[in-house]
Formats: structure tokens, sequence, C-alpha cells
């Protein structure tokens, strides 16, 4: 097996496996809510893998929901965030110096501020819960792909064989989509997938905060800060197997847009 | 008639300009060569003429009328280095498509062989790639062309091949040529009439 299809096959997994958990999480919803003081306070066993709370609720349903709710969001927020970038860098470059300006002092200030500041005052003054938290990770992660896409354009736009098309004849319009989109798109694409990572933990931790999704949804965040009044009592696997699930789902889309940048662009992963 | 009018041209705002009122014509069946030392300013001079950027000061005229801004530009340029004027993205029948309307006499006269045009510009010599640049340059609409040092990467009998096949073809077309080389006995052997820019 070669390198590219090596890479194809980790791509594939990691993708597959975020799919599952997404998909399995959906099904569970409303199993996750069922508490059953009958079998509270299990550790993890056959029956239930990821054992049982409190409250009697299994961990493994609540564990896939979570994630899968944080996958949702971290996919929206990060696609709204890639397309804020995407226009926002294509016009710095394209506009003139003025339009240049402001939107590299506007991508300065963003990040500037640290992330998590700006999250928790963008989702507080929405109202928390799912539109908060979705538009404050939204609105947040657009600055460091919008940068990379205006290098790139500036870049592009001074090539020689885009200045020799335009003297061809070719028009602004043709030339963007023939000469540019095709350099442009893999990279946005890694840059989008690349940015899920964060957004997933972001709204983990504001969620874990208190600044989130609102307390009866099993949200990762949710999961994660009510364990903490439990780790005291010995209930490990309340933090413990949720917590590694989370890394696990991040790592993976680091995996998938690492792979998938390699599998689109082999010349400049090099670097 | 190809006119440069008092061309003046300087990247920075203070300083020296690097085209500092340069005046030359071309007529059409005529090829002009230049010639200046490294560094003179002469691919800045042909950038100017070529439309690729705009003057300072003076004009550049083709019969009489400016450079068009938007469409075909009467005056096509072969660039130096081919492997940065073609997209690596694109495979070579695509570049030559990127032409106004190439003939098959131009790409059988400059030797491009029907498998060169399936592979991408990495997978050609450098030697191989200006061929593709130059007939690219060479559409319909084109009525002067500029050559800057279009054959330092060929060799010998390729140089010769090429340079008679522009000779030939813009004998033909009526096609003005101004042609930079740092080689006197090219610029001997192809130009009918040289202008020395340092004088």
């Amino acid at each position: 097996m070669n390198q590219r299809k090596k890479t194809l096959v980790i791509f594939v997994g990691a993708v597959l496996f975020l799919v599952v958990v997404t998909v399995a999480g959906v099904f569970c919803y409303d199993a996750a809510r069922v508490t059953d003081f009958s079998r509270k306070n299990l550790s993890p066993c056959g029956q239930y893998l990821f054992g049982t709370d409190w409250m009697g609720r299994d961990m493994l349903t609540r564990t896939l929901t979570g994630l899968s709710m944080s996958i949702l969001i971290g996919m929206c927020a990060a696609s709204i965030s890639a397309i804020i970038a995407f226009v926002l860098g294509v016009m710095a470059a394209v506009l003139g110096n003025k339009v240049d300006s402001v939107i590299s002092f506007l991508i300065d200030m963003i990040m500037g501020i640290p992330h998590i500041l700006l999250l928790i005052l963008i989702s507080y003054a929405l109202g928390k819960g799912f539109k908060g938290v979705m538009l404050g990770v939204a609105l947040t992660h657009w600055p460091s792909l919008a940068r990379v896409i205006r290098g790139e354009v500036l870049q592009l736009k001074n090539s020689q064989y885009i200045q020799v098309a335009y003297r061809l004849g070719h028009s602004k319009m043709k030339v963007a989509m023939k000469h540019m989109v095709p350099h442009l798109l893999p990279q946005f694409i890694v840059g989008l997938i690349l940015t899920f990572p964060h957004a997933i933990l972001h709204e983990a931790s504001i969620t874990f905060l208190g600044f989130g999704l609102s307390a009866e949804q099993p949200a990762i965040g949710i999961i994660l800060s009510e364990s903490m009044k439990y780790l005291i009592t010995g209930k490990w696997w309340l933090a413990v197997l949720p917590g590694i699930m989370l890394v696990l789902t991040v790592v993976l889309f680091d995996v998938a847009g690492g792979s998938l940048r390699k599998i689109l662009d082999p010349s400049s992963a090099h670097n | 008639m190809l006119e440069a009018k008092n061309l003046v041209f300087s990247y920075t705002k203070e300083g020296k300009p690097v085209v500092d009122h340069v005046s030359f014509q071309v007529a059409p069946e005529e090829r002009v060569g230049m010639l200046a030392p490294s560094g003179f300013g002469k691919t800045t001079l042909m950038k100017l003429v070529g439309g690729y950027m705009l003057p300072d000061e003076g004009e550049v005229l083709v019969d009489g009328k400016p450079l068009p801004e938007k469409g075909y530009c009467p005056v096509q340029m072969i660039w130096q280095h081919p492997e940065k004027s073609v997209n690596p993205r694109l495979k070579m029948r695509e570049v030559l498509a990127e032409g106004d309307q190439i003939e098959d006499r131009i790409i059988e006269g400059l030797g491009i062989e029907e498998d060169w045009k399936n592979r991408y510009p990495q997978e050609l010599s450098g030697g191989e790639l200006q061929r593709f640049c130059i007939a690219r340059a060479l559409g319909k609409g084109t009525r002067y062309l500029i050559a800057d040092e279009i054959s330092t990467m060929l060799d010998l009998i390729t140089q010769g091949q090429i340079w008679n096949f522009l000779i030939r073809e813009t004998t033909e077309r009526k096609i003005g040529m101004l042609i930079v080389s740092h080689s006197q006995e090219l610029l001997d052997y192809v130009c009918t009439s040289q202008v020395d820019l340092t004088l």
C-alpha cells in the first residue's frame, strides 16, 4: 500500500467514526434523558459500557448524544466561520488598499482578544443556548482562515500566469473561476475541517463554564461539569470516559483534516 | 504601427526612474532587437509596452490608439520563465485553449507533440513549456509580439528551429516583433533593425 492509499484509508476511517458518532447520538437523544433510579451509580460493566450516573442515566448514550450535538454545532459554526473568512479574505485581496486595511485591522483585533472571552460575551449577549453558542463560535473562528485566504489571493493576483490570462482577454470572472478557485478550494476545505476541532472544544468549554447550552440538555460540557461534583466520591467514569471520547473526536477531526490536505495538495503538505 | 512615446516608469516615488523617456516604433513585418546590459530595465520596458503595467508618463499606442484595458491585447508578450507563466494546475491542452484560437499549423510548426498536451507543466522541460507559451501568444488577435529572452533555456538546434518558425510566421501574418536578448549573434540573425537603449 502506498502513502496516498494509506492516507486515504486514515481519512475515510476518521470520517466514518465521526459520522457513526453523530448519527448514533441523534438516535440516542431520548434514551439519554431516561432516568431510572434502580440502576444509579453503576460503574462501567457489560450492560452499561460507560456506567450510569446518580440519576441512573446511561452514560454511553449521554456521551454519544453530547458529542453529536457538539459535532453538529461545530459543523454549523465552522461553516459559517469559513464563509465569513472566504468572503472577507477575497474582499481584502481584491477590493483595494482601503478595504484591505479595514479587514486586516478587524482580523488583528479579533485575533488579539482571547477566543474564550469573546465567545462568552457573544453567547451571553445572545441569550446562551444553541443559537448563542453557535453564533459565538462562528463569529470568533474566522480570522486565521481569512488571513490565509487573503494572502493566497494577493499572491495569485500578482502571479505571472494570471497577468498573462488578463492580457489574453479573459474576464475577471473567468480568471477567478478557472485560475483562482481551483487553487483556493483545497486550502479552504482543509481550513474548514481544521476549524471543527476548535469549534467543538470551545462549545464544550463554554457549556462547561455555564454560558452555553442549558443544563437539561445532554451536552458534553454539561456532563463534564456535573461530574465534577461526583468525582470526589470516586465516580471516575462520569468524567474520564466522556472526556476521552471528546479528545478522540477532536483528534480524529484533526487527523481527517491533515490527511485531506495531503491528498488534495501533495506538494504543499511538505512545507 | 506600435509606438512607445516618452515612456517613464519608476518602482519607487523617489529616485531615478528605471525607464527614462524611452521612445521607439515597430512597424508590422519589422523585427526590432533591444540591446542593453542586465538590470537596465528591459523587462520593465517590455511590461509597459505589453500593457502589464501603466507608465508614469508617456503612452503606448497601436495604430494611434492606446492599448485596450479589457479584452484581447493586440500586443502579446512571451516571458523569460515559461514555468511561471502557465498555471501549474492546468493541463497543457487547457493552457493552449487560453489563447485566441491557436491554429494547428502553429502547434506543428513549433514541434509540439500531441502527447505533451495531456501533461501538466511540471511534466515538461523548460524548452517544451516555452513552445506552448509561444503558441499561446500567437492567437488570431495578436498584432505585435514581444519576446523577452525567450530562448535562453533552449539548446542551439531548438533555438534555430523556433526562431526560423517565428520569422516565417510573423512575416506571413505581418506581425511586428520586439526582441530582447543578450546574444548579439541571435539579434544579428533575427532582427531587421536594432535599438541600443544605452544611447
